[in-house]
């Protein structure tokens, strides 16, 4: 420990700009030890949830940092059945599968017409599908309320489903337009001379050249899709069509003073798993999606 | 007006049909789910509507008059202003910071280089983001916990006695505080892969000048970083602001009432109990547009800065950078 300390502190006693190997050294633990401190505050919490979701609300209040007795799953078959985890599940995989599918296929549709073809109107068009990037959520979410009642999905899982797809739709077309800029002309050329419609040549041909930037924005779609709240909260109010994120808030904050709060651990690591798993499977990915997006 | 991708072509049936159905269908979706209701709120906003009538009283401006006598909303804009004003200021301090460290953090003796084993602070830092956002705020809801909760566990641990029972959440003078730190760890991971990027778009050269001319580290990070990665930092700056005035679904996990005293309440939390709990449809989108006027001066506010500062730096040359 000891040891640690005296090389974290050594740069600021070595602060001339020149520094010996020694020196550099030292920059270098400094940097380690600032980073590792910071992922430690990021793990622990994580670790912390993980630990309790095994241990009785008993042993939860008696020592927040002892293991449990012994390794329990009870909360785990509780939060999933008891607290609705398990349907909420359900409900949050089929919203997020439809939803995702729905807004890819509108949005390479619209960023290939908004990229690849001359009209009339089309800078406007433009304009305005960017422009829901920058309006609050928060001032549509009442009308939008409405808007589904008339329609007849709201509280239902396809209202749901059109809403999410609808709302991550601008920024889907957004992201893939500069895809479809960057593909070479000459092949869509080279498809159209050999006798293919354009129809054809965009599920055959153009479609998969822009791979890599759909998987790109599929991911950050998933994510953000499967955490989404607002919307769930306020346009589905019927407790059996409640998404993952809706419920687990639901019970978090309904039980009062008896909340079960092993289960309410097991709810959060059972809500996270998905995600995680994801996103270390895509991480590289998913970073490298993140920067090339937050540049522009 | 002409496409990259050439001149304009024929119309035939095909190419019309594509054309009306790729975009026609999604547009139509997107124009009435997501455009409508925007300027449908900004209507409502002149009404008394509660949502349960079949007809809208058009009251003018009534609802705006009220809400600037309204001191609950007062209150809850101050606390959104406190948010908009903290949160992206600390984010892209921390995130910047680390950032730094991982890319000419690392031993060198000529070249400046990278940390070794930085990919596994960034996949490690980078996690909370995808983690769901009600889920970190019922996560540390239980974090602070005054009796069984991490944060009094390790302050007790290291011997601070007098936090055994601190209500972080609870009381007025830390709610607040405490929130903040909530929102800005989840961000921090995810705006510090941005910037690392960015960093790494630098030219090597620009370092290399800096590093000859016995810049030290701290002072690369802040004369040739900083400029060198001045469009990230300013969209970052205008993505947290939008999302502090937001920030809702915290909010709503940590301190679902408003926190002590009112002390943690927003803006978004009164929007949706005056639409959903007190039914004032009305009202609550008159308090919609208010907050769509803060988030377009904000970023008219931040961009304007940004172009008045870059004339600037062109007029007196780049700053830290030799001639």
């Amino acid at each position: 420990m000891s040891a640690v300390t005296e090389r974290a502190l050594a740069p600021r006693a070595a602060a001339p700009t020149r520094r010996g190997p020694s020196g550099e050294r030292a920059v270098a633990v400094g940097s380690h030890t600032v980073l590792g401190i910071w992922s430690l505050l990021v793990l622990l919490p994580f670790a912390w949830t993980l630990v309790s979701s095994f241990k009785t609300t008993r042993e939860i209040f008696a020592s927040p940092f002892s293991l449990p007795q012994e390794w329990r799953f009870e909360n785990y078959v509780n939060a999933w059945r008891t607290a609705g985890i398990g349907s909420y599940f359900l409900n949050s995989v089929v919203v997020v599968v439809c939803a995702l599918a729905l807004t890819m296929v509108m949005g390479a549709m619209s960023a290939y017409v908004l990229a690849r073809f001359s009209f009339r109107g089309r800078t406007v068009l433009r304009y305005l599908v960017v422009a829901g990037l920058t309006f609050p959520v928060f001032l549509a979410v009442v009308p939008l309320f409405f808007i589904l009642r008339q329609v007849g999905v709201l509280n239902t899982l396809p209202g749901l489903i059109l809403s999410y797809a609808t709302y991550a739709y601008p920024f889907t077309v957004f992201f893939l337009m500069s895809f479809f800029e960057e593909l070479p002309g000459e092949v869509a050329e080279a498809a159209s001379i050999d006798g293919a419609s354009e129809w054809r040549t965009f599920f055959q041909v153009m479609l998969p050249m822009a791979g890599p930037g759909l998987a790109a924005v599929a991911i950050l779609n998933f994510v953000g899709l499967w955490n989404q709240y607002l919307l769930p909260v306020v346009l589905n109010s019927d407790r059996d069509n409640y998404v993952l994120t809706q419920g687990l808030g639901a019970f978090a904050s309904s039980s009062g003073y008896d909340v079960d709060f092993g289960a309410l651990f097991a709810g959060a690591v059972m809500t996270i798993l998905p995600v995680l798993v994801v996103y270390l499977v895509f991480q590289r990915r998913l970073q490298g999606a993140v920067a090339a997006g937050g540049l522009k | 007006m002409k496409t990259p991708a050439g001149p304009r072509r024929k119309l035939t049936f095909d190419r019309v049909s594509l054309v009306v159905v790729f975009l026609g269908i999604p547009v139509a979706l997107y124009l009435l789910f997501v455009l409508y209701p925007f300027t449908q709120a900004a209507w409502y906003s002149l009404t008394s509507w509660s949502g349960f009538t079949a007809t809208q009283e058009f009251v003018g401006l009534d609802n705006y008059v009220k809400l600037a006598r309204d001191g609950l909303f007062l209150e809850a804009v101050g606390n959104s202003l406190v948010l908009l004003l903290v949160v992206p200021a600390l984010t892209l301090v921390l995130s910047f910071a680390l950032a730094c460290l991982l890319t000419f953090g690392g031993s060198s003796t000529g070249a400046v280089r990278g940390l070794a084993g930085a990919s596994f602070y960034r996949v490690v830092s980078f996690f909370p983001y995808v983690v769901p956002a009600i889920v970190v705020g019922i996560i540390f809801g239980r974090v602070y916990d005054p009796s069984a909760g991490l944060v009094n566990g390790v302050l007790t641990g290291v011997g601070l006695d007098r936090f055994t029972d601190f209500a972080w959440l609870g009381d007025p003078s830390t709610a607040m505080a405490a929130t903040i730190a909530v929102i800005v760890w989840s961000f921090v991971g995810f705006y510090m892969v941005l910037f690392v990027a960015a960093i790494r778009g630098i030219p090597a050269e620009v370092f290399e000048a800096a590093r000859l001319d016995g810049a030290g580290r701290f002072r690369t990070a802040v004369s040739v970083a900083v400029p060198g990665i001045a469009g990230s930092l300013r969209t970052a700056y205008v993505y947290l602001g939008i999302f502090a005035l937001d920030a809702f679904v915290f909010l709503a996990a940590l301190n679902p009432d408003g926190g002590p005293g009112n002390s943690t309440l927003v803006i978004t939390q009164q929007i949706f109990t005056t639409a959903f709990k007190e039914g004032r449809f009305g009202l609550a989108c008159a308090m919609g547009v208010l907050l769509a006027v803060l988030t377009f001066l904000f970023t008219g506010i931040v961009f304007g800065a940004g172009r008045v500062l870059a004339r600037r730096g062109e007029r007196t040359g780049p700053r830290g950078v030799r001639p």
